[in-house]
């Protein structure tokens, strides 16, 4: 398939999404519209992990640190500083907190340049360990960040955190990010640097003897993958309108991570499919926490059983079906076509 | 600040260090055996102390018989979880084991939230650990004699094991080369269950001590000193057991201390393990006692 062709189908595919998300947002109620909005941010957080994890081979645990800085950073200038006066009951806000302020795509590329600057903060020292403990260490990372938002009240309004944040992302912007996430990591993955990232994923030893400067390709990509994933926390807390510092638990990072090995370590496809059902999956699965009516017996909801159906889920997966859905496959024009001209023959 | 507050501050770091040094030994043998961070290690920490509080208040039992059923109870669900989910997994590239772990150590935890429910619990403490008693002009709770005593005895039965016995021979030449050991007739896969029973039993014993301590039982209480063990047992040398008595009884030190002489800090309590994990990993990955792992090309 010509590479004109494959463009063209691209931008029909664009097109095609545009159009229904434009009939979505008309025709879908409230909460339908809420899960198409996780569906991208969730998204765009897997895309990136799967940059750092599947791609790179850095096993990094420190997504929800990212996501926060993101979501902080992009909340305090999108709040008027009026709003920020009656938010910070517990100490003022330092002034330039108070007195900052931006345009929502300025603030939420704050969000992602600062959480790309704490992926150089933290990725220098740290990325040159071995794979589980860059886990561990990262997963610390998160927890210190976690740890700051609970004792910096005059920045982050300590363990109270911030509520009534404009809600600003809607449909467009999210799904807008989410296309400009995926464009970027393709683009990245198409050119040299994505070839040597795979090289040190497959094996470090062998890249570095062939004269690739490990360390700075791991840096770039674990960059890349912070920035988009404090895009992601900054369009959260836009959407859920609330962050405090509980909101970014390590299950935040766990749940991505689910995604990620869905839909298959290094299949970019595969990580939007696993995206889209993982996030209906879990929406779906509030159902058994609710109380369920049958017929006039009330059956109790039970508290918890979501995550109990989710993380056994994930156990299955890595043991039954350890490349998840795509494997390292990527869905492609080609592979379509493929399909449909043997269904013809 | 006066002595007998520093001997209380002392005591107290050494009943939190030998609670930590209990768990990061159960770290530090599957560690040094299958070079997996096994993150269920700080849910079976939590179900330690949730059945010795069932056996009390459900069983009727005595406090001793209940903290040994559990401890037994908590033990085989550690070796099955390993036969259940890293057992497959043995010849898959190492982070499957790991994710594997994560999933594990969320279903039990949530579970744990199904059937417990997430409501903290009330602990029974036996009188004779309350009455405080008085030591050379200085105010002790016999809990904090007795936690760290026990710890040592079960430490020293772990030793007794490790380098005495034939079974310990077998952990120890497993943690130095699977391979071999599998040709040279060791039983590989039952000294791996035992370990995981070893191991879980003093994550269970330092559960069921550190609800005694902190009296509160919650079904997310595994995780923070879980991490905190697994920091403990990296700061000590991972793969190394004196490695990680002496670093879980570093890091109590550490809290308890800072937080001490400088109160201000409290509040950032929960990051000084991280932080110095972070700082143990820079300047000497292998920690205090740790051998240096090579990486095969």
């Amino acid at each position: 398939m010509r590479r004109g062709q494959t463009i063209l189908l691209n931008c029909l595919a664009v097109t095609a999404a545009g159009l229904f998300l434009w009939l979505a947002q008309d025709s879908f109620d409230g909460y339908k519209i809420q899960i198409l909005n996780l569906i991208a941010i969730n998204v765009i957080l897997a895309l990136s992990l799967n940059l750092i994890y599947g791609f790179t081979g850095l096993f990094s645990l420190g997504h929800a640190g990212f996501m926060a800085i993101g979501a902080y950073v992009c909340s305090i200038l999108i709040m008027t500083p009026d709003q920020k006066d009656m938010l910070f009951i517990l100490e003022p806000a330092y002034d330039w907190v108070q007195n900052a302020q931006a345009p929502f795509l300025a603030a939420v590329i704050a969000g992602g340049l600062a959480a790309a600057a704490a992926g150089v903060i933290v990725g220098y020292p740290l990325l040159r360990l071995g794979d589980d403990y860059l886990g561990i260490a990262t997963l610390g990372f998160a927890e210190i960040i976690r740890v700051l938002a609970n004792n910096f009240p005059r920045l982050t309004n300590g363990a109270l955190g911030f509520k009534g944040i404009p809600d600003y992302a809607n449909l467009w912007w999210n799904f807008g990010w989410c296309l400009v996430t995926l464009y970027v990591i393709v683009r990245l993955l198409q050119s040299n640097t994505g070839n040597v990232l795979k090289a040190i994923r497959d094996d470090e030893a062998a890249a570095r003897a062939m004269g690739v400067n490990v360390f700075r390709y791991k840096l770039l990509s674990f960059c890349v993958g912070a920035f988009f994933a404090g895009v992601g926390g900054a369009l959260l807390a836009s959407l859920l309108t609330t962050i405090d510092p509980k909101m970014f638990l390590f299950t935040l990072t766990f749940n991505i991570l689910m995604i990620v090995v869905a839909g298959g370590l290094g299949s970019l496809s595969g990580t939007v499919m696993a995206g889209i059902g993982i996030t209906v999956l879990l929406e779906w699965l509030r159902v058994v926490e609710n109380p369920v009516d049958i017929a006039g017996f009330e059956l109790p909801g039970v508290p918890g059983m979501r995550m109990v159906v989710f993380s056994l889920a994930l156990i299955v997966i890595i043991l039954f079906r350890r490349e998840g859905l795509m494997g390292m496959r990527e869905l492609s024009w080609q592979s379509l076509a493929r399909v449909f001209s043997r269904g013809k023959a | 600040m006066n002595s007998a507050m520093f001997i209380q501050h002392m005591l107290n770091s050494l009943t939190l260090g030998s609670l930590y040094a209990l768990v990061a030994i159960g770290y530090t043998m599957v560690y040094g055996i299958l070079r997996l961070i096994n993150f269920a290690h700080s849910e079976m920490f939590m179900l330690g102390a949730y059945f010795v509080f069932w056996g009390i208040t459900l069983g009727q039992l005595p406090w001793p018989v209940a903290m040994a059923i559990a401890i037994a109870v908590t033990a085989s669900l550690g070796v099955l979880v390993d036969q259940v989910a890293y057992r497959p997994l043995r010849d898959a590239p190492r982070i499957s084991a790991l994710i594997s772990s994560i999933g594990v150590s969320f279903f039990l935890q949530n579970v744990a939230i199904v059937f417990f429910q997430a409501i903290p619990r009330e602990v029974y403490r036996p009188q004779w650990l309350e009455n405080p008693i008085l030591m050379g002009g200085v105010r002790v709770l016999p809990l904090t004699l007795f936690v760290p005593l026990l710890s040592l005895a079960f430490m020293l039965g772990l030793l007794w094991i490790v380098y005495r016995t034939k079974a310990g021979l077998g952990m120890r030449a497993i943690s130095k080369d699977i391979e071999t050991s599998y040709l040279m007739g060791v039983p590989v896969n039952r000294i791996i269950a035992l370990t995981f029973g070893i191991g879980t039993a003093l994550a269970a014993a330092s559960g069921i001590m550190w609800a005694l301590r902190y009296p509160q039982l919650q079904p997310i209480m595994g995780t923070i000193p879980g991490f905190k063990a697994f920091i403990a047992a990296v700061f000590g040398g991972i793969g190394s057991i004196p490695g990680a008595v002496i670093g879980g009884l570093a890091l109590g030190f550490i809290e308890i201390m800072t937080v001490a002489f400088f109160p201000d800090l409290a509040g950032y309590r929960d990051a000084f393990a991280f932080v110095l994990l972070i700082l143990v990993l820079m300047v000497k990955p292998t920690g205090l006692l740790g051998e240096r792992l090579e990486d095969k090309v």
